[in-house]
């Protein structure tokens, strides 16, 4: 199993590891398969992300794929934010090894989560967005290793 | 080039150098086929019966107890299988422990699927089977009782001079796998009233490929590999002599200088424990903290993942190794670390390191000096830290 440069570069040196006070958004999911936990914080103004924070326990791709994630959202509006798939978040990183794929769901999950903590904070409804589960696992069908 | 400080000897250890000086000629020009009948044959042949000699010596048995295989992986499997064949008309039950080697674990698991009946025993905090267990799983059909010498995880020796008596006593074959004990801790075969006994020669720095089984004179068991007559016709398959002669090598090499390394190793190991346990808090030692290889060193880190440690460590070129999730391939954590009890998110911050004879206390010093801040940064990431820190408050 390999990583590839890019995952580790956000390994190493993680982008927006941290948290945000007064967060718009807060999300939190875990994965009960494999223990990793991921939280999410969302700062939202005029319906722009302007800030994103996290802090996972996990692998380094769980590590790496929360940097990506986080970095992706940043500056999105909410319908944007949607697009920001497990795939896209594996895409930006050059790929995960295929036990690892799983990492990437996590950080899409938690990013859905935020966005729904906003949301009923709010009381507004964001089209496209389904109530978040607390555990991933329940979600996708984890791929097995090669 | 920073410097390789190589932590996991219990996964391989490198060839030692004196055993790549005897291996040598072996490979440069003694190819003979050992069961042929020209004189560069017979050089293989005696090359082997040396071997044997040495590898029976380490152990306290005879040379003809001794049947070299490909792996400890495959001596498992010939006492279990071959074992179970030859006295399936005596009894279909096994008893063996929680903690075993997948070797032994997924071979029982085959067993199960074709009739047989296996006892997986529990173990206490520390990884240690309860002698009293062991005899209540004992039934009139017992054909044999497996465990290992010492886990490869966490460290923990079992008892098993004292299983061996209870065996012996109750006419059952007993089997240890000793592949990470071999060389590490004296065995007498004789005095610990073992049967089966299997050994792996990369453990103890000759080639990976070579393993052995010790087989006592008049057990029954059927073969694994059928063919040829080599091995005294038990296990086919011309011999692999260049792994052979490295693990007599190596074998004579690790009793003789057992004293030596086994103090050496323990007081690394204790260093290492003790500096890192009062320099890290959430730490817990896991295994035995007496009855515990030499060179075994397993701590849970809570709050934090392993394999994120193993890549953090990798960066100052420590390699070492752990029983997180995230690095078993199966997504699931050590069976050996929720077999002692510990929970899921503990058995994920773990961290094995295993001590050989060739690292030094420098090395263990500046893992000591590195770690403490790789754990914090770490739990400086992690949400789970996050709430303890906030609870604390």
């Amino acid at each position: 199993m390999e990583y590839s440069e890019k995952v580790m570069d956000h390994f190493m040196n993680p982008r927006n590891v941290g948290e945000i006070e007064d967060a718009s958004g807060v999300g939190t999911v875990g994965n009960a398969k494999c223990g990793d936990i991921m939280k999410v914080y969302l700062k939202i103004e005029d319906g722009i992300i302007k800030d994103a924070k996290f802090k996972t326990f996990g692998c380094g791709a769980a590590v790496a794929t929360s940097s990506m994630a986080t970095e992706l959202v940043k500056g999105k509006t909410i319908p944007e934010a949607l697009d920001i798939t497990n795939k896209v978040v594996m895409e930006a990183l050059d790929g995960l090894p295929p036990v690892k794929v799983h990492c990437s769901c996590l950080a899409e999950e938690a990013l859905h989560a935020a966005l729904w903590d906003y949301a009923e904070k709010n009381h507004i409804v964001i089209d496209g967005l389904e109530r978040p589960v607390n555990d991933i696992g329940e979600l996708h069908e984890i791929p097995d290793q090669d | 080039m920073k410097e390789l400080i190589y932590f996991d000897n219990a996964a391989t250890t490198p060839i030692r150098p004196e055993v790549y000086e005897e291996i040598k000629p072996y490979i440069e020009e003694h190819f003979g086929n050992p069961s042929s009948i020209y004189s560069i044959a017979r050089d293989s042949k005696k090359a082997i019966d040396k071997a044997r000699q040495q590898v029976a010596d380490a152990l306290n048995a005879q040379p003809a107890e001794i049947y070299f295989t490909g792996c400890g992986s495959e001596s498992d499997n010939w006492v279990l299988k071959g074992v179970s064949s030859a006295l399936k008309n005596k009894g279909n039950h096994i008893i063996t422990t929680c903690i075993e080697h997948h070797a032994i674990l997924h071979t029982c698991e085959y067993l199960e699927k074709n009739g047989f009946e296996v006892t997986y025993l529990p173990v206490d905090e520390y990884g240690k089977i309860s002698l009293d267990d062991l005899k209540a799983a004992i039934r009139p059909e017992t054909i044999l009782v497996s465990v290992m010498f010492a886990n490869n995880e966490i460290g923990t020796v079992e008892p098993i001079k004292e299983i061996g008596a209870i065996c012996h006593e109750k006419g059952i074959y007993f089997h240890t796998d000793a592949v990470q004990a071999f060389g590490h801790i004296k065995i007498d075969v004789q005095d610990m009233n073992i049967d089966f006994l299997s050994i792996s020669g990369h453990k103890i720095g000759a080639p990976k490929g070579i393993g052995a089984l010790y087989i006592r004179k008049g057990c029954k068991i059927d073969n694994l590999i059928h063919g040829g007559q080599q091995e005294r016709g038990r296990r086919a398959g011309t011999e692999n002599v260049i792994g052979i002669v490295a693990l007599g090598k190596a074998a004579e090499m690790a009793m003789a200088e057992i004293d030596e390394v086994t103090a050496k190793l323990t007081y690394l190991r204790d260093k290492l424990i003790n500096s890192l346990l009062s320099k890290i808090d959430y730490a817990r030692l896991n295994g035995h903290p007496v009855d515990r290889l030499p060179g075994n060193v397993n701590i849970s880190f809570e709050f934090i993942e392993g394999e994120s440690m193993l890549l953090l460590l990798d960066n100052y070129g420590i390699c070492a190794s752990s029983g997180s999730a995230c690095t078993s391939g199966s997504l699931d954590p050590s069976h050996v670390l929720l077999a002692i009890g510990l929970p899921h998110e503990k058995a994920h911050g773990s961290l094995r390191i295993s001590l050989g004879y060739q690292n030094t206390e420098e090395q263990v010093d500046k893992l000591i000096e590195v770690l403490p801040p790789i754990v914090q940064r770490l739990r400086d990431m992690s949400p789970l830290y996050e709430e303890i820190k906030n609870k604390n408050k």
